[in-house]
């Protein structure tokens, strides 16, 4: 096989991995955008502030000790414990769905009717205000997180693939967990709509707000159901991007990534946010290893997403998978 | 023969009920403009009830209004002897007040049988930590639901699109769909909002007789929306007229008909 192709293939199969945290983000996305129709430009700061808030649990960091020290004229830091990395996720989160609570009792519910530019808005100001309370709660260092996921080369597929093709492919361990993961994530979020009752509920107020009134349904307490769930996908993919390349502010910017994954997948659909996550991170990867780095002098993962997501734009503009728009006249 | 409050007995032998819903000097206002003008009525068990009136006399506002969909100015609700607090519409709706819509709210990305599933949300007691504890229980309940949503759809002949996605029903049929969807609840109190508009005769036909099998065969309560006066005066026990907000006549199909004001209301007079 020639050299070439091997080496396509690794590629791929990278791509593949960085595609499903892409997927991740875009999920929380799409989650809420269906349910609420609001396009949540928060949702990768809401991945930074899970990861952020998971490491200083973990840590037992005072939050806010800067501002309590400054205040007070104490000198606090740490609780001196450690919390073990299970009882750290569900305390996080319980502080997401406390934070999915406030935004929709301090934010979205009074902007119940208003249009989507305005709500989008509303968004963005959570999305800065998150990032400084992050900055505020836990600092502004890089964190390390380790909740014990394996990380390192998957020396099993090196051995694998170099007896076959007498090349050891570099597959991340991480990576594979995270596949594992976020496939669970799907699969249990399309069972928890399909099959409960909370689900149907969810379902109902995403097609049409006065039949689900009608049929009794509160639309506040889906509303932070669903900001929840988008909390919990949040903290999943903090965990993961957090796990591979440290805690950090720009963290949020994988928010943008999300973006053109959205503009492939559609905006509605939970499998489109996945296969667009893929699509995107295999073209970027791809594209890269082909085009890019002879001709291009490299680096062309920066913008290749957004390309493809504009040519999508002009040729599919409901993506994939996304509900396609039909206007009566 | 209204005024007792034991109920009556209609001319074709139906026995109706004490006072399921009662609004007293109800006024609603958008700013400025009076949609209802202190009106009052009640609704007995059993019985079918009509709201009819010209275009904009307020009909959709009163039961908006009752349905909570509306807070009135003044006035109160009365519901099955209690007065009502206002309300959000779900709320209305958990009490067993339930409702269809004059320009159709139908889940449209769901099959009509997930749509008529939708209306048992307010019966189910299990929610997602209690389904993954007691699975058994949980099942149980899923199963007694699907029965009655099964019963429902047979009952209104819309069988064979069960499994079809709403969006691709014709206009009567979304019509019936979203009347089982009503009617799975097992409501206290169905309130139809024109659910005769836009149709053709026969299909008006129908739906005049699946009214009337429902009352009959579940003992439904129905207060119904319409501004077609042919359709009503066949169907309904007792008939309230509004126009311009306020209520210009109440009382049977016959003492309605006879009414000047309404026959001003609907023929039109000169004022002079």
């Amino acid at each position: 096989m020639p050299e070439q192709l091997i080496f396509a293939m690794e590629v791929t199969l990278n791509g593949l991995m960085a595609g499903v945290l892409y997927a991740l983000v875009a999920l929380g996305f799409v989650l809420i955008f269906k349910a609420s129709g609001i396009f949540n430009f928060a949702q990768g700061v809401m991945a930074l502030f899970a990861a952020m808030t998971l490491v200083g649990i973990m840590d037992g960091q005072v939050p806010f000790s800067h501002l309590i020290n400054a205040i007070f004229g104490t000198d606090l830091h740490h609780f001196g414990w450690h919390i073990p990395a299970l009882l750290a996720i569900v305390l996080t989160t319980g502080v997401m769905v406390g934070l999915a609570w406030c935004v929709q009792q301090f934010v979205m519910r009074h902007l119940v009717n208003q249009p989507p530019i305005i709500l989008f808005m509303a968004t963005i100001g959570l999305a800065y205000f998150l990032e400084g309370l992050s900055d505020l709660m836990w600092g502004s260092e890089i964190k390390n997180l380790d909740v014990g996921l394996p990380q390192g080369i998957n020396l099993w597929i090196d051995e694998v693939t170099f007896n076959i093709f007498g090349y050891g492919f570099f597959i991340d361990n991480l990576d594979i967990v995270a596949t594992i993961i976020a496939a669970l994530l799907v699969v249990s979020l399309m069972a928890f709509s399909q099959y409960t009752k909370e689900g149907r509920a969810m379902r109902a107020v995403a097609d049409d707000h006065q039949a689900a009134l009608s049929v009794g349904i509160s639309l506040n307490f889906i509303w932070v159901l669903v900001w929840s769930l988008a909390g919990f996908v949040a903290l999943v993919a903090g965990i993961m991007w957090g796990t591979k390349s440290g805690v950090q502010f720009s963290l949020s910017l994988i928010a943008l990534k999300a973006l053109p994954v959205l503009m492939l997948g559609g905006f509605t659909s939970i499998p489109g946010a996945i296969v667009g996550g893929l699509i995107i991170g295999v073209g970027e990867q791809l594209f890269e290893f082909a085009i890019g780095a002879p001709y291009f002098g490299g680096a062309t993962q920066n913008w290749f997403a957004y390309v493809l997501a504009l040519i999508f734009l002009v040729f599919r503009p409901q993506g994939l998978f996304g509900e396609k728009i039909i206007e009566r006249v | 023969m209204l005024d007792d409050s034991e109920g009556y007995v209609t001319t074709d032998g139906r026995k109706i009920g004490g006072v399921v819903m009662e609004m007293k000097n109800i006024t609603l206002r958008f700013g400025g403009v009076v949609a209802i003008k202190d009106i009052s009525f009640d609704i007995r068990e059993g019985e079918i009830r009509a709201i009819i009136g010209p275009n904009g006399a307020g009909k959709s506002s009163m039961l908006n209004v009752i349905s909570g969909f509306y807070v009135p100015q003044e006035g109160e609700v009365w519901f099955r002897g209690a007065k009502r607090p206002p309300m959000k519409p779900y709320e209305v709706a958990r009490q067993g007040i339930a409702r269809t819509f004059q320009n159709i709210a139908l889940f449209e990305g769901m099959t009509v049988l997930d749509n008529v599933m939708t209306g048992r949300l307010t019966q189910m007691s299990q929610n997602i930590f209690t389904q993954a504890l007691w699975k058994g229980k949980a099942e149980k309940e899923e199963v007694e639901n699907r029965e009655m949503a099964e019963k429902i759809i047979d009952f209104l002949e819309i069988q064979r699109i069960r499994k079809t996605p709403v969006s691709r029903l014709p206009y009567g049929l979304k019509k019936r769909v979203e009347l089982a969807r009503a009617l799975v609840a097992e409501p206290k109190l169905l309130l139809l909002d024109e659910p005769m508009a836009g149709m053709n005769v026969e299909e008006k036909e129908d739906m005049s007789r699946f009214i009337l099998d429902v009352n009959d065969e579940f003992g439904t309560t129905i207060a119904l929306i319409e501004h077609d006066m042919g359709v009503v005066m066949d169907l309904s026990d007792r008939v309230v007229v509004m126009d311009y907000g306020k209520k210009i006549g109440d009382g049977t199909p016959d003492e309605v008909r006879r009414n000047q004001d309404v026959i001003d209301a609907y023929l039109g007079v000169a004022h002079d």
